[in-house]
């Protein structure tokens, strides 16, 4: 019997969504410059980035304090994730900080080459990134793009997040996990869907990598990463889904037609109370995510695919929700209402589709498919 | 007792109470009598009506330590119009007799309570009833004529709490009053209402010429929609309020037969149930998380939306198990009349969930009405424009 999750916030976790939340109300709310900034090839805004994982001290939430860290946890990385939905803000967060830190928290920390990755990436210096595509979930097939050959690595793999804004790739091949300084592989630009996360195609050719982990450790602590990634994304699907919930009452609310105004439409109120439901339900499912990460409880794979599988779909319903009941200017540049649509479509993908998370769901919750 | 008791005093007042009235050795009213004498009934009403002042969530304490020792329960599901709805509205505005007189029977389950609220004209826009109340100028006494739908335990019950029209000529919300109606009197008609399950829980109440001693009046005098809105607004916290294990409630049935009989699934079937499966663990969790901030003393709003959620998620997966069962589906259990006393859904058949579950967005508030619910309180929204407000009743279009 799984111990009760704590699905509430301590006042901790609210003091530190209070500092992020100021941060990014100040430095995050331009969105036409994130926007202008996208377009130049560069979304992440390096000042904003060295104050939340320096100066706040994100980057270092997972890492253990004799590591470099602030010995926090998941709970902790999931309420700057949501605040990080909530503004849309382009930082590369869940890729560093959480994502890559776990997979390096996953092999033998007293190894130099660990550590001396760590200890920077807590420190919000360098940024460590996985290099496997943001579509890879938790329980999915080993990546095999990346094979050694005398020690050296070669492949190709797409669809990398914050690449090429990364200092260090965290490369999984045939022989284990490896680190590949950015410099040393080439790495190019992809044009992402969404603006907010910039994706990156790196290729490997007898590229030279440092061993972090062999092939048995490197899966373990590829799937924790994974699953880490994939558990704390639901936070911040949830942050994006009540910014566009709140936006969109906003919004019915002011606008008028008809003399009165449009949020006092039945139509328009059941769909928008539909949403609340939706999303009171995607909290309780993120915040259980979260807290089995953080207490490593027993039922964490399960944890995570049930908030993905229903974080993912109502992020993305509030996105296009906000849209199309903001009429016309929803459909516009000018509106932030896209940046949102695009972040929740592909953060849809992102650690897996829902479709993925139901899959894993037959087998840890024994409701296999007909046979084949 | 000054200052409210905390667990461990709860506790050891429990254990106290239970070496004076061993369960073994006290009949089961007797016992139930002494326990709300003892303020153990209900630890959060008041000292000398069953409870002690305490904080509700501390009820747990005293439950845990009567259920350990084997003590009789008051049955709770069997009087839950009573304990849910009347009891505390009676809290609220009766009088200290009143008090005196209905609570510990009604605790006791000594008297079965029901409501007579729902009118065949008035559903949904209940304000808009139409039940007369007349006052008999000579004894004060309020003579009662109308007509009441959908009251579950009419047939069992001794009291009903009862809304009815004293002034006509008032705007709807304000010619209204409350009354505790004596079932037994000789104008009260119970008759069984069919539904569409086949058996008859609720039942239809015909009142011609009930007096009812203005003692029995609750609250003011056109003051009956104000006490109805607490009433109401008690029936939606305990609908929404069970603890449930993962994979429980009506999901349970659904996995049951899935895992158990390979032959019966497809793929879509498969997609279908893994969607469902999600969204009734959301739905737990959810129920969960309004739980623990109710404890933590932060109750949110999640708890107008737990009866939404549960009242589709119910006629979904009842409505999949049946196409699950093929061949088996197109057959029912019983279509024999029958009145139950409770709503139990275990030991019956899949068409009978799916069929009773239908009323689960019609009961206690529609779902469409609790939607208008959660958007105007929840979010904010405007209402929407109306203009049967501020009209005399009697020229209401009916």
């Amino acid at each position: 019997m799984t111990a009760t999750p704590d699905l509430l916030y301590t006042a901790a976790e609210d003091d530190l969504r209070a500092a992020v939340r100021a941060l990014l109300d100040t430095k995050a709310a331009d969105h036409g410059a994130t926007l202008a900034r996208a377009e130049a090839g560069s979304p992440h805004d390096p000042a904003l980035w060295h104050t939340l994982a320096t100066g706040i001290g994100a980057a270092g939430l997972l890492v253990p304090e004799h590591l470099g860290g602030h010995g926090a946890g998941p709970r902790e990385a999931a309420v700057v994730l949501e605040e990080l939905g909530r503004s849309a803000a382009p930082l590369p967060y869940l890729t560093g900080p959480v994502t890559a830190a776990t997979a390096l928290l996953g092999c033998d920390t007293a190894q130099p080459a660990v550590a001396g990755l760590l200890r920077p990436l807590a420190a919000g210096s360098t940024l460590c990134v996985l290099a496997v595509p943001l579509t890879l979930g938790p329980g999915a097939p080993h990546p095999s793009a990346v094979t050694t050959v005398d020690g050296r690595l070669t492949g190709t793999v797409s669809a990398v997040a914050d690449g090429a804004a990364a200092d260090v790739l965290l490369v999984p091949a045939d022989t284990g996990l490896y680190a590949v300084r950015t410099r040393d592989a080439a790495i190019t630009p992809q044009t992402p869907l969404d603006l907010t996360r910039p994706l990156a195609r790196i290729t490997l050719d007898r590229t030279p990598g440092d061993l972090l982990a062999g092939p048995a450790t490197a899966r373990a602590a590829l799937d924790r990463a994974l699953t880490t990634g994939a558990g704390l994304l639901a936070s911040e699907q949830l942050g994006l889904a009540e910014w566009c919930l709140a936006e969109t009452v906003r919004h019915v609310r002011g606008r008028h037609q008809f003399n009165r105004p449009v949020g006092s439409f039945q139509a328009l109120k059941h769909r928008l109370a539909q949403l609340w439901l939706e999303i009171a339900g995607a909290r309780a499912a993120a915040r259980n995510a979260a807290d089995a990460l953080a207490t490593c409880a027993p039922d964490t794979a399960l944890a995570v695919a049930v908030a993905q599988a229903s974080c993912s779909t109502a992020a993305v319903h509030a996105a296009e929700e906000c849209v199309q009941l903001h009429g016309g200017i929803g459909m516009t540049w000018e509106h932030p209402a896209h940046l949102y649509l695009k972040r929740a479509k592909a953060d849809a993908l992102a650690f897996g589709t829902p479709g993925h998370h139901r899959t894993r769901i037959a087998a840890l919750a024994d409701l296999p498919g007909p046979r084949a | 007792m000054s200052a409210a008791p905390d667990a461990a005093a709860l506790r050891r007042r429990t254990e106290e109470f239970l070496a004076a009235h061993p369960p073994a050795r006290t009949g089961r009213t007797a016992f139930l009598r002494a326990r709300f004498d003892a303020g153990l009934a209900w630890v959060h009403f008041p000292e000398g009506l069953g409870g002690l002042g305490a904080p509700r969530t501390l009820q747990t304490e005293v439950d845990g330590v009567l259920g350990a020792a084997g003590a009789p329960d008051n049955d709770p599901r069997r009087i839950g119009i009573g304990l849910g709805m009347a009891a505390p509205t009676i809290l609220a505005y009766g009088t200290e007799e009143q008090k005196q007189r209905f609570l510990r029977p009604l605790w006791t389950g000594e008297e079965v309570w029901c409501q007579l609220f729902s009118e065949p004209g008035a559903g949904s826009d209940l304000a808009a009833l139409a039940t007369r109340a007349v006052r008999d100028e000579d004894t004060g006494d309020w003579i009662v004529d109308g007509q009441k739908v959908w009251t579950s335990s009419a047939h069992l019950a001794r009291w009903a709490i009862l809304v009815a029209r004293t002034d006509p000529a008032l705007p709807k919300h304000q010619g209204i009053t409350y009354f505790l109606c004596d079932m037994t009197d000789p104008g009260v008609e119970v008759r069984s209402l069919r539904q569409i399950t086949g058996e008859a829980e609720f039942n239809e109440v015909f009142l011609t010429g009930v007096r009812i001693p203005d003692r029995h009046r609750l609250g003011a005098v056109g003051q009956g929609w104000e006490v109805a809105r607490t009433t109401l607004m008690n029936e939606r916290v305990s609908i929404g309020g069970m603890r449930l294990p993962r994979e429980g409630g009506m999901i349970a049935p659904l996995a049951a037969v899935w895992r158990d009989r390979p032959a019966l699934r497809t793929h879509a079937l498969h997609q279908r149930l893994l969607e469902l499966w999600v969204e009734a663990e959301v739905a737990r969790l959810t129920g969960e998380r309004l739980r623990q901030q109710l404890a933590a003393g932060r109750p949110g709003p999640e708890g107008s939306g737990m009866k939404l959620t549960f009242a589709r998620l119910n006629q979904e997966i009842s409505g999949l198990e049946v196409e699950l069962l093929g061949e088996e589906g197109l057959l029912y259990d019983d279509w024999t009349m029958r009145r139950p006393e409770l709503v139990d859904f275990t030991g019956r058949d899949a068409g009978y969930r799916y069929l009773r579950s239908k009323g689960n967005s019609i009961e206690g508030g529609t779902s469409e009405i609790l939607l208008n619910i959660v958007a105007e309180r929840v979010l904010g929204l405007p209402a929407e424009p109306r203009d049967d407000k501020d009209l005399p009743w009697k020229d209401l279009a009916r």
